[in-house]
Parts: structure tokens; sequence; C-alpha cells
């Protein structure tokens, strides 16, 4: 079976405006191809725009600056380890200030709403809660899972009894960070530096920018050349 | 012990700042230095570039001739930098061998070490110079150097689908890039270290080629680095400031390490994933990590027994 298609069916643009269309196409594809010459960078580029560019430390001194001997004495050599203060919020410790009074506390698994709100507990999912670590009645401790309550300075100790493996590596100085000097005093972080304990994964945090490539390792960057009296 | 003023206005033996060196000059340096050593030999005393034409492998210097090279670079980067260098050459702590653990399952590739490296370091911002190169590979190749990116740039690390592989020097116990050196411009310290005399390298690049880490670094031009950037504390063998037409490379921090601290990039990681310590000392954490992880050094293979240890704290 045939069918004929007549014009009006199957509607045409007529000519001078698909004429329009490709001329429009091709200055477009011009356009793109002299702008990515113009901003120097080939299609094939595998790596991100910041490749081109030259970054330099001074950029981030904020970051790179803190003196991580400070306090430290090389001459005492052996034994001596420092702990900086646990990483309160602000206003917060002691726990005291607010949490007066014997027999105060409601021991009761529940949602928390009059204060803490922003506390989100992700550790250990439904398992945890808040007097699993916490002391009901000496609020200004840390509750082992045996009774024993230990200062926040101690933390480790309450982290130790679940992170066995992490707690052993921590104090051989395999895991987390060590400061001050290699064959002398040296500075230990607590846990709850580097962990949040009510949430404890390592959060994402931004890169510095990746390095310039060859293809733009060329170009020094304005005025830095002029400045230091660098570049023959 | 530093030249005197006279000298060092004489034109053949001008200061190195400044314009680069054709070779009509370079002849005539050539000869004016020969003719300085003749008169140094009869005045016992010559201007500071024939000093620097003269001078020899750091390995052959006499504690005088070394105090004396010292104090010409002191002052040479005193003029170029106004401000106080200090240039020392402190030597190999006695029972020391340096190595280096880096965690795989903790580094998150936030590049920090990269830039906290070149501060210390004093490595050329334009052209950029660094030392560390950290290796975004995928994790389900495991360490694949062929897959590996270095030019990564999301949001936010660490991705999921990622692992980060830091690569610099590998301090190896049988470096290759020592064997080849023509002229015996880099060698291993006692204490492990693979250095460099940037005043005796002649920039051939045969390290550079031998090295399978890619871990040295040539100064195609003169190196840029911002007066007020300068790091003032300095070892001739380590971060004082280059030369066009020289090879550098990660050295421990050897300015450091030698007074007892941490490398820059160990101090600086945010995840505590780099460690460091002396291999002979068996309680340095560096011991604990080969005796009870799992340790894998790069293209064992070839070896090159390198010192620098990556593992899974995990």
């Amino acid at each position: 079976m045939t069918r004929t298609y007549r014009a009006t069916e199957e509607p045409m643009l007529p000519p001078a405006s698909s004429l329009a269309i490709l001329l429009l196409l091709f200055f477009g594809m011009g356009l793109l191809a002299l702008a990515s010459v113009m901003l120097g960078r080939s299609e094939g580029d595998g790596e991100g725009e910041s490749a081109s560019v030259a970054h330099g430390p001074a950029e981030f001194s904020a970051l790179l600056e803190e003196d991580f001997t400070r306090g430290l004495d090389i001459a005492a050599r052996e034994g001596e380890y420092r702990v900086p203060p646990p990483p309160f919020s602000e206003g917060i410790f002691p726990c005291s200030d607010c949490h007066t009074g014997a027999g105060e506390g409601d021991a009761k698994r529940r949602a928390l709403e009059a204060a803490h709100t922003e506390i989100r507990l992700e550790h250990g999912g439904e398992d945890r809660w808040c007097l699993d670590c916490h002391d009901l009645r000496e609020r200004d401790k840390l509750r082992l899972a045996n009774g024993t309550l230990v200062p926040f300075e101690e933390s480790y100790r309450l982290c130790g009894q679940c992170h066995g493996d992490k707690y052993r590596d921590w104090r051989s100085g395999i895991h987390g960070k060590r400061t001050g000097y290699w064959n002398g005093p040296k500075r230990y972080l607590l846990c709850a530096h580097c962990h949040n304990p009510h949430s404890p994964r390592f959060k994402p945090i931004r890169p510095l920018p990746p390095p310039v490539s060859p293809s733009h390792q060329a170009r020094p960057a304005a005025g830095v050349a002029a400045e230091t009296g660098g570049g023959s | 012990m530093s030249p005197d003023d006279a000298t060092r206005q004489d034109p053949a033996a001008g200061p190195r700042s400044g314009e680069g060196v054709d070779v009509g000059r370079r002849a005539f340096l050539k000869a004016a230095a020969m003719g300085a050593a003749a008169i140094a030999a009869v005045a016992g005393g010559c201007g500071p570039r024939a000093e620097e034409f003269l001078q020899k492998n750091f390995r052959e210097l006499s504690p005088a001739e070394l105090a004396r090279v010292l104090a010409r670079l002191e002052e040479e980067y005193a003029r170029k930098y106004e401000k106080k260098v200090n240039v020392s050459a402190t030597g190999a702590l006695p029972g020391t061998v340096f190595g280096y653990g880096l965690d795989l399952s903790r580094c998150v590739g936030c590049r920090r070490c990269v830039y906290a490296c070149a501060r210390e370091n004093n490595t050329s911002r334009a052209p950029q110079t660094h030392w560390i190169r950290v290796l975004q590979v995928p994790r389900e190749k495991g360490v694949d150097l062929s897959e590996a990116n270095a030019y990564y740039d999301p949001p936010a690390v660490p991705e999921e689908r990622f692992a980060y592989l830091p690569v610099a020097c590998q301090q190896c116990r049988k470096p290759p890039c020592v064997k080849v050196c023509p002229v015996k411009a880099t060698w291993q310290e006692p204490d492990g270290v693979v250095v460099v005399d940037y005043n005796w390298c002649i920039g051939c690049r045969c390290c550079m080629a031998a090295c399978p880490y890619g871990a040295r670094r040539f100064n195609w031009a003169e190196p840029s680095l911002p007066a007020a950037e300068v790091n003032p504390d300095t070892h001739y063998l380590g971060n004082r400031p280059r030369m066009k037409g020289v090879v550098e490379k990660c050295t421990f921090c050897l300015q450091r390490v030698r007074q007892g601290r941490y490398p820059a990039c160990v101090e600086i990681c945010p995840v505590g994933a780099r460690k460091f310590g002396n291999l002979l000392d068996e309680k340095s954490e560096l011991r604990v990590l080969l005796r009870e992880k799992r340790v894998l050094v790069l293209k064992e293979d070839l070896g090159t027994e390198p010192k620098f240890f990556y593992f899974y704290g995990t």
C-alpha cells in the first residue's frame, strides 16, 4: 500500500529560513572555536581549568602558617607529650554551668528538644545514645562502659573501648596527627580534634588547586617575574 | 670572610643577579676567573663570581672553604632578597636513617602538603615547581600509576571513587639518579637523604631520566621567588634558593629534620596520613608501621629500595 504525501501534509521550512539556520550554526561553531583558541584551551584538555594558573603558597598562608613546634622544647628530648585541650564549642564547658543540682536529668532515651538540638548523632546508628558516653549525674565527666568516670582530656579512653585497633595505633603514633620533634617532645591530638564524636566520619574539604599543566607552564604569572627580578 | 667591596665591584666579577650569561660573557668570565685564580694564588683573595666558578664539589670542601662558600651565598641572597637568609650545612645526625610513611587509607588528596612544601622549600612560583605531586587513582584499580590524574579539581575531596597517592622523591637506598650523574653532583647522605649540590650540577638531566618516580624537577627558567615569601632558614643541600639550569627535588626537608623537626608536609597534613622518623630507632612510628601494617613501595620490582613507604592504616 502506498501513500502519497502532499506538500500541505508535511510542512517544510521556506528555503530562506533554513539557509539562515545553517548560517547561524556555521558561525556559531566558528565563534566557539575562536573563543576556545583565545582562552588557550584545546578541546582535549582533560584537566580542570585551574590547571592553567600557577597558584602560590602565599594565597593559602592562613592555612599553612601554623607553628607546630610552638611551646615545645627540643632540649626536653624524650618523654614529653602535649595534648591540646579538647575542642569544645564556645561556651559549652563546664556542662555543670547549666546542668546543676543532683537528681536532675531524664535518663529516658528520646529526641532532645529543650537543648543540644543541633547535635545529630551519626555514630553507631540506633545503638548509641547520649548516656552511653556522658554521665547523667557527673556532667563534666565522660563515662566508660564499666561506669568509670574520665575527664574530657582523657576521652581517648572512652573511644578506645570500641575502637581498640585505632587506639593502639594512635598510641604508637601511626593513627592521627603527631607534631613537634621526631626525636624529642611531641604534640598529640585527641580523637575529637579530628572526629566530631557525635558524627565521626571525616568531612570532605576543598582541595588546594592543581599544579600548572605543562602546556601552561611556560607562561609566568603576571607581575611575579618583574617583582622578584627573576626571569632572564 | 666576606669578600671586600673593591673586588665585588670589579666588572669581571660582578654580582650574579639579573641578566643571563651569553656565550661571550661566559668565555670572558672563564678567562677572568682563571686570571683571578692566578692572582688568588699570589694575593690570596678573589671576587665572589670567580670564587663561585672555582668552587669545588660540596663533599671536597674543607671546613674553611665551606664556611667561605656559605658566607658568599648568604651575602648573595641578602643582596637579591634584601633580607637575612641563613645557609647552613649541618651534617647528618649520627645513628639516623630517615624513613617516611604515608597512609593511603587516610590521604584525602587535599594538596595542603604540596603548597606547604613549596612555601618551606623556596621552590619557584612561576614557572611553578612542586616537589610533591598528588595522584588521583580510581579505587577499583588499586595503586595503578597508568590511571593516575594529577590535575583533579573537584569542589571537595575525598571523592568516593578515588584514592590519592602523593608522590615525591622516594629516597631510594639504591638511587638510580645518583648512579647516572656524570659529575657526582647528587649523592646519598649518611642519613639516607639523596641531595643535590646545585652549584656542582651541570643540568644534564640524566638523573631525571633515570628516576622511575618522576621526582626530580629542572629549573628551565630562572626561578622566581617573591622576596617576601623566601623562607630564610635554609640548608646548602636543601631549600636554599636555586638558579636556572639545575635539578632539584624533595630532601625530606633536610634543613628541618637535622634539627629534629618534622618535614613541612608531615606537619601540615590535616588527616595525619604522613609519618616520619628514624628507621634505626626501634621505637619510632616508622618501625611500628613497618612491623604491623600492610606496606608497599612504588615500583618495587625495579630494586631501587625506597625509604618512602606507603601503608594502609586500616
